[in-house]
């Protein structure tokens, strides 16, 4: 028994040496943005921001677009998960609720979508929104986010929906509600968790989407803040790394904080959706 | 009824994916450039883009180059991940807990912002990991710039893309782990069977649909991948002796305006990702994971 001990002990230690490789570039970031100049710019790191300063995040915050860019990708993600979000829903209903022909090849067509390589579809993707003028255009972008999240939601919103018993919604259509009605009444608010957590996962996956809103939005007011945050360090001779860690830390807050609250119910979701037929 | 919920899903991807699809095809057997996409109208000239591309020693090397790449990424990614969630089961509770969440913090890192984190690391002034690498007497990496060959470049690229890509395979497979019985594996631990016997007889078995099902999503992932690279190498860095698939895509259709070129370039892409994963998906659809 002392060997398993003392093999416990061992295995601790590895784990936590490996969590402090893993999370160090996440430290180092929000270490970074609070530091002054001088404790940026020496040969010797400080480890941690002794004299805090918040410097950086004002200096990012009054650089040119930044506000304007955040405000782009909240309307390109807000309304793109919106939109994708009731049109999966039905789906999924539909796809946990009845047996119907070609159910299957739907759900096979779903993750085979899934499997289309981003880049492969630059190409047309720009040329057909060419076409209609919509290139440079926020509706542009948000024709992508749709189908980009669309697979991915509907196929997690089933394994939410698929948890639920049936019994449930049969007591229900027994009091003479049809199908529908049943479900919408009783087990939507059942659902409702699942729902929310899909679509946060869903405005993350969009929020963090970089190649197509950098080919397709030209404009630097128009553009969104993955692209305003790739052309930071470009914009001057001096690389200012401690707003540039500011700004790296701003973006990825609120994608940090909606996805720790969100990814527990996300992976039951993916996997319910996998494992039950 | 059913048909009439799942219609909205059908005619949006139908109408935002479908019709690319099918622009896609034209696309590449047509001469489409900035003076076409103008007139909005491109001119038929067969499979001459496939040949063009196909007779571009740039794409062999660039595929070459993408492929071993693209194995060295998904290597490390499953390998690394699945010992780390071997570890993850023999730690304690609390290690458990604070590693799980070390892993969750990486995975929510937004690819863009991880890339800038990467430049500030490796900057050739003071990065810290020069500074951590010297000090730790691993050899002289003062003001070491780890951005002069392609090699380095696309090895630094691994590290970003691995890092990001861990915390999912390594949960995962995790949760995978966690249906292997532990009556069955303590049985054959008293029956005396050595650690790697009880790893590869009865937790393989259990692992593996996972494994196929993370391998090829990997691969996919891999194989086209544009933001870290392209990003963390620089957009004045970008080299044809440094192309990756999704590199070079981007530079021969987009950034030259040859839009039927870039359509060839991606449908070949998509044939050999396809011929690349074919034998994960085959295996995957024979365990019936598949829906």
């Amino acid at each position: 028994m002392r060997t398993k001990a003392v093999r416990r002990t061992g295995w601790n230690a590895l784990g936590i040496a490996l969590f402090v490789v893993l999370v160090f570039p996440v430290f180092w970031m929000v270490s970074t943005a609070f530091k002054t100049e001088d404790q940026i710019n020496s040969l010797t790191p400080t480890w941690f921001p002794t004299h805090p300063t918040l410097s950086h995040f004002s200096d990012a915050l009054h650089r040119p677009f930044f506000w304007t860019d955040v405000k782009n990708s909240l309307i390109v993600v807000l309304i793109s998960v919106a939109i994708a979000m009731s049109v999966a829903f039905f789906a999924a209903v539909a796809l946990s609720k009845y047996r119907f022909t070609g159910r299957k090849l739907f759900l096979v067509l779903m993750i085979g979508i899934q499997m289309l390589p981003a880049a492969g579809l630059i190409i047309p993707l720009y040329v057909v929104l060419a076409r209609y003028h919509e290139v440079n255009t926020l509706t542009g972008v948000i024709l992508v986010y749709i189908a980009s999240v669309l697979p991915f939601s509907v196929w997690t919103l089933r394994g939410f929906i698929i948890g639920i018993p049936n019994d449930l919604e049969e007591a229900a259509m027994v009091d003479g509600s049809t199908r529908l009605g049943a479900f919408m009444r009783i087990l939507l608010p059942l659902v409702a968790p699942g729902l929310v957590a899909t679509s946060v996962f869903a405005f993350i996956t969009s929020w963090n989407e970089y190649i197509f809103a950098r080919t397709l939005l030209n404009d630097q007011s128009r553009q969104t803040i993955t692209v305003w945050l790739s052309y930071f360090l470009g914009t001057q001779r001096q690389t200012d790394w401690g707003s540039l860690m500011a700004a790296s830390t701003l973006t990825a807050i609120p994608v940090v904080i909606f996805f720790l609250l969100v990814q527990r119910k996300i992976a039951f979701g993916l996997t319910r959706g996998a494992v039950k037929g | 009824m059913p048909y009439l919920l799942v219609a909205p899903v059908v005619v949006v991807l139908g109408a935002i994916l479908g019709y690319p699809i099918y622009n896609l095809v034209r696309l590449s057997l047509q001469r489409y450039g900035l003076f076409e996409l103008i007139q909005h109208h491109g001119v038929y000239i067969g499979l001459h883009n496939f040949g063009s591309v196909l007779h571009d020693s740039v794409f062999w090397h660039t595929l070459v180059r993408t492929i071993v790449f693209t194995i060295a990424n998904v290597g490390l990614t499953i390998v690394v991940g699945t010992l780390l969630a071997l570890l993850l089961v023999q730690v304690s509770a609390w290690v458990r807990i604070l590693l799980t969440a070390g892993l969750v913090l990486v995975w929510a890192m937004p690819p863009v912002v991880a890339v800038q984190v990467w430049n500030w690391m490796t900057n050739i002034q003071n990065g810290v990991l020069n500074y951590l690498l010297t000090e730790l007497h691993v050899g002289d990496y003062f003001q070491h710039n780890w951005y002069v060959t392609p090699f380095s470049q696309l090895a630094m690229s691994t590290t970003l893309i691995v890092w990001g890509a861990l915390p999912f395979v390594v949960i995962t497979v995790y949760a995978a782990l966690s249906q292997v019985s532990p009556e069955l594996v303590e049985a054959a631990e008293i029956d005396g069977a050595a650690s790697w016997r009880v790893f590869k007889d009865v937790t393989m078995p259990v692992i593996t649909p996972v494994l196929l099902i993370l391998t090829s999503l990997s691969i996919l992932w891999d194989f086209g991948v544009f933001t870290q690279p392209y990003l963390l190498i620089g957009q004045g860095h970008i080299v044809p002796s440094n192309y990756l698939m999704g590199i070079y895509l981007f530079e021969e259709g987009y950034v030259r305006a040859d839009f039927g070129r870039g359509a060839a370039i991606s449908i070949l892409m998509l044939v050999i990702v396809a011929a690349m994963s074919i034998v994960y998906v085959r295996r995957m659809i024979r365990l019936g994971e598949l829906a």
